[in-house]
């Protein structure tokens, strides 16, 4: 970051924090990228306005002022609860959730001119919606940082969460169809028009219990182990969390019908393993019985059908989209082909933002926003949204990378990863590289529980980033790089404290 | 710790990379196959941007569009809807289009190469010209008879065609199939209800979708001894060399007698004779004695056996034409059957005709025996009405001489004045042609045909056309045929009118 460093003297950095002269908060470089972010915001809806309504119209500005101020009002509460957090991860993010109300907003003001009805006012419909949703996540956002003052309180309520996280991930999986299935897969919770995908909160409550529960581990499952083929490989003892979360795992898979979803609370569980044994051997282990699974799941949706034949289905619609008898038959290809359609017509540039018709491709607010943008803004605009979703995870890792304590490092190094993988789990699914999964597109898809809980992670991220890049524990004036290393802080619980340099 | 989550960190750079190497993939490397695919509508949506062509019959426009407020742009309009169905084809919404918007589909469309200025210009200006215009050579007044006549005609008969083209150039005049269709329940934009009606016609047994008059091929009957007196013109025959005639004739066989008994009782008959009264027994035996090589030759001079003809632009594509065909009139042995030749020589066994075939062999005996190739498409003009194309007549292939077709003119003219063709007399007018009555099925009623041509008082061939009906009750079925033919005729010829 090369913007100026905010001398600690400066009235606008006394904040409830202590501030250390000489370490830089940063907080006014986030308000200039924040700002630059809301202008490309509001570029883009002056864009769509003059491409679809022909004219743009005095009021385009106002959904980007509203979303300023939202993101203003978070960057004074992390101003004042969290001085030394990540200075971009805020703006990235709120570029990314600006374009997807610009985006939400966009289909609203085209159905509504094909429907000859005029302009939608900029509370309703679908665009209007996500602006209150992000008010309401921006604000879990802001508590999560005032509640939270140091993330290892955290640790208290491991098991808890932990349950929670469990029983999230299984609700939808007994509900009757009728509730909690849409397209095929069960991931939801709908009554009436209200509607929410528990599984978006199961990552974080799972994530901070498994960095728990490694912390406490760690020892026994990364130094007792069996040597074979060169490898270490851990006591049969030691498998079971690990076996019980790819069973939980594999159950998903198969009652709610999602690989994407698999695939995600797998590999966070095995992230984190490795990441708190430093054992490839667990890398190795989880990989083989991932994909071994997955395996005898297609091999079994070939032959034995019931509950395997939709992943089967599935996998047979990533392998040959374009084929007549995918592309023709209900809950087949079409979605997809359409959505490759999307994307290809929009090629390199793109046919600019509101000159699409992103209403060919179905579901185009959810798990296809990504595709329905891809026309509009081509391939230099959505590489443009993959470097800055690609900012943030690495961002994220950083803060793991250089926060003090196990139990952070964890937490922030899933979360990071879950991010990430869930991205590439979506976008890989739309664009054809992998099995197509019911995930939604973090801070695009239209939806609150997406939003929240996307938000919420973003905040739990800023805690950690907080504490790495703040001064050592309650206010040791040490410089992080020089200074001698301190005793960490005793995790809650945790018996012991490992930190290698 | 650290280690590990700086390879997680490589981790998700790679998933990234392969993301964004997916995402290239996708979208530069498949663009141009995405983007034209047929499953992409926006392809569909383009194509309704801007206003199609309007094909044009006489000044006035028979396909024409209609600026609707749906997300189709412009609706396809066919005024005339059954009546130039056959002609026009239709274009429905995300489908191929069929007939002359088929054929024509590039230039109506604007994407022809030929339109490549205007679309540059559009580039600049931001309009959305329309496509290029096609101007028919269909004449309104001769194809609105033929429709009208060959749906009111006086026998009931629900299936048949006609053609008239003008023997100097090879201009189609009129193309008319009955039954037809109204090709605007096949171009709304309402995508469910055009399939619905589609499959409907596609089902109906009376294939109203199919072109008689040039996809269908029928036994031609009588009207093929002009193919045989051609023949034997070219081989020393004159109008006046005595035939063998009679009653009845077996050969190999086969038993040939006369419709009637009253035609030709006597053992010698004149060639002219023979075709006015129509002699079955004479040319059968005249087949015979010609031979199945000259037989066949003279059938294939005239264009049988040729499946590479098309009706539309004579630059190259339009309407595909059904090969004519004789049938091999061979044993199995590959020897001559002359059972099989003599009833060939009557247009029976296993020879085949378009009425399209018919006119032409009609227009070629009334152009001294050079057969002009047929064409719909007159002129294609820019959206500004710049003429880019206009048809220049081409002869395609010369089967007889002049002299033979003088002498072949004379005989078919005696048809009309004393013979069997006597109803397609037209007061002021010389009328030449032939009738056709061909047995098809057991126990069906027989086609009837008639081919001839019209001269004005200039001496100017001025139409050829040939009329087929399918399955006519009441005996002489050439007779309706016949007089069809002369009211389309005179139509053509700037005589008609209502």
């Amino acid at each position: 970051m090369t913007a100026p460093a905010v001398p600690a003297s400066s009235p606008a950095s006394t904040g409830e924090m202590a501030r250390i002269p000489g370490m830089k908060t940063q907080r006014n470089a986030e308000l200039g990228l924040l700002a630059f972010a809301m202008v490309l915001v509001a570029a883009y809806g002056a864009t769509v306005e003059a491409s679809r309504i022909g004219e743009i119209t005095p009021t385009f500005w106002v959904p980007a002022a509203l979303l300023s101020i939202l993101f203003l009002g978070l960057h004074v509460v992390v101003r004042y609860t969290a001085p030394y957090a990540d200075p971009v991860i805020i703006p990235a993010v709120a570029l990314i959730n600006g374009l997807g109300v610009g985006f939400l907003r966009r289909l609203d003001i085209g159905d509504a001119l094909s429907e000859k009805l005029p302009v939608p006012g900029i509370f309703a419909g679908i665009g209007g919606r996500q602006l209150a949703w992000t008010l309401i996540s921006l604000i879990l956002a802001a508590v999560l940082l005032l509640v939270v003052r140091d993330h290892k309180i955290v640790s208290r309520y491991a098991y808890t969460l932990g349950l929670t996280g469990i029983v999230l991930v299984m609700i939808p999986a007994v509900l009757p169809a009728s509730i909690s299935e849409v397209n095929g897969a069960k991931l939801w919770i709908r009554l009436g028009s209200f509607s929410i995908q528990p599984g978006e909160f199961a990552k974080i409550a799972l994530v901070s219990f498994f960095a728990y529960y490694l912390v406490r581990k760690r020892e026994v499952l990364s130094l007792a182990s069996r040597r074979f083929l060169g490898i270490d490989f851990p006591r049969g003892r030691d498998l079971g969390p690990v076996v019980t979360v790819w069973l939980l795992s594999l159950l998903v898979l198969v009652f709610e019908r999602d690989l994407g979803t698999a695939l995600l609370y797998f590999g966070l569980f095995i992230v984190t393993l490795y990441v708190a044994t430093e054992r490839a051997s667990w890398l190795i282990i989880g990989l083989l019985l991932f994909f071994g699974g997955v395996y005898v799941a297609y091999l079994l949706g070939a032959s034995v059908g019931g509950p395997f034949a939709n992943f089967y289905d599935r996998a047979q619609v990533w392998l040959n989209p374009f084929d007549n008898e995918n592309y023709e038959r209900l809950g087949g290809s079409y979605q997809l082909v359409q959505g490759l359609l999307s994307l290809g017509t929009g090629g390199l540039f793109g046919s600019g933002p509101g000159a699409g018709s992103p209403r060919f491709v179905p579901e185009v607010q959810n798990d296809f926003i990504f595709a329905g943008m891809g026309e509009e803004i081509g391939l230099f605009g959505l590489s443009a949204l993959l470097v800055l979703y690609l900012l943030v995870v690495e961002r994220g890792l950083r803060s793991a990378l250089a926060v003090r304590d196990s139990f952070g490092k964890l937490v922030a190094g899933g979360l990071s990863f879950t991010l990430g993988l869930q991205i590439f789990v979506i976008l890989g699914g739309i664009t054809g590289l992998i099995p197509l999964t019911g995930q939604t597109t973090p801070f695009l898809s239209s939806g609150g529980s997406s939003l929240m809980a996307n938000w919420l992670l973003i905040a739990m991220l800023l805690r950690i980033s907080n504490a790495a890049r703040g001064p050592a524990a309650s206010g040791g004036g040490t410089d992080r790089s020089g200074g001698p290393k301190k005793a960490p802080t005793q995790l809650h619980g945790a018996m012991t404290e490992v930190i290698k340099p | 710790m650290n280690a590990p989550l700086r390879r997680a960190g490589v981790v998700i750079l790679v998933l990234f990379g392969l993301l964004f190497a997916n995402l290239n993939w996708v979208q530069a490397y498949k663009a141009d196959d995405y983007r034209t695919n047929d499953y992409n509508r926006r392809v569909v949506v383009a194509q309704y941007e801007r206003p199609r062509g309007i094909i044009e019959a006489g000044g006035t426009g028979v396909a024409t569009n209609k600026v609707t407020d749906d997300a189709l742009k412009y609706l396809r309009v066919y005024p005339r809807k059954e009546v130039y169905a056959p002609v026009l084809g239709y274009r429905p919404v995300g489908l191929a289009a069929t007939g002359i918007e088929n054929a024509e589909n590039d230039f109506l469309s604007g994407e022809s190469d030929k339109l490549f200025a205007d679309r540059v210009k559009d580039m600049f200006t931001g309009n959305n010209t329309g496509g290029g215009n096609v101007l028919l050579t269909i004449n309104t007044k001769a194809q609105e008879k033929a429709w009208k006549e060959l749906v009111d005609n006086e026998r009931g008969v629900d299936k048949g065609a006609a053609v008239a083209i003008d023997p100097r150039t090879g201009a189609v005049q009129a193309m008319v199939s009955m039954p037809s269709f109204d090709p605007n329940t096949l171009v709304t934009h309402d995508e469910k209800a055009a399939s619905a009606a589609y499959s409907k016609l596609n089902k109906d047994p009376d294939q109203p979708l199919l072109n008689r008059s040039t996809a269908e091929t029928k036994p031609p009957g009588s009207v093929f001894k002009v193919i045989i007196s051609a023949a034997a013109l070219q081989n020393g025959y004159t109008t006046e060399t005595e035939i063998q005639a009679g009653r009845e004739y077996r050969e190999s066989g086969a038993v040939i007698r006369n419709s009637e008994d009253e035609v030709c009782p006597g053992s010698q008959i004149d060639l002219k004779a023979a075709l006015t009264t129509s002699c079955n027994t004479g040319f059968a035996r005249l087949g015979v004695t010609l031979g199945r090589d000259k037989v066949l030759a003279a059938a294939k001079a005239f264009g049988f056996e040729d499946d590479k003809l098309t009706v539309g632009n004579l630059e190259g594509g339009g309407l595909p034409v059904a090969m004519s065909d004789t049938g091999k009139i061979a044993n199995p042995d590959g020897g001559v059957d002359k059972g099989a030749l003599a009833q060939s020589s009557l247009g029976q066994r296993d020879v085949r005709m378009t009425p399209l075939q018919g006119a032409l062999i009609a227009a070629t005996v009334a152009n001294d025996g050079k057969q002009m190739r047929p064409y719909l498409v007159q002129k294609l003009t820019s959206p500004d009405l710049r003429t880019i194309y206009t048809a220049k007549e081409k002869t395609l292939r010369t089967p007889i001489n002049s002299q033979v077709a003088g002498d072949l003119k004379d005989m078919m003219v005696s048809v009309v004045e004393n013979g069997t063709g006597k109803r397609a007399r037209i007061s002021g007018m010389e009328v030449g042609g032939k009738t056709g009555t061909a047995q098809n099925a057991e126990g069906a009623d027989p086609h009837g045909w008639f081919v001839g041509f019209a001269f004005n008082d200039k001496g100017e061939a001025v139409s050829a056309v040939c009329v087929m009906l399918e399955n006519v009750p009441g005996g002489h079925a050439s007779a309706e045929a016949a007089r069809i033919a002369g009211l389309i005729m005179k139509a053509a010829a700037g005589q008609g009118g209502d």
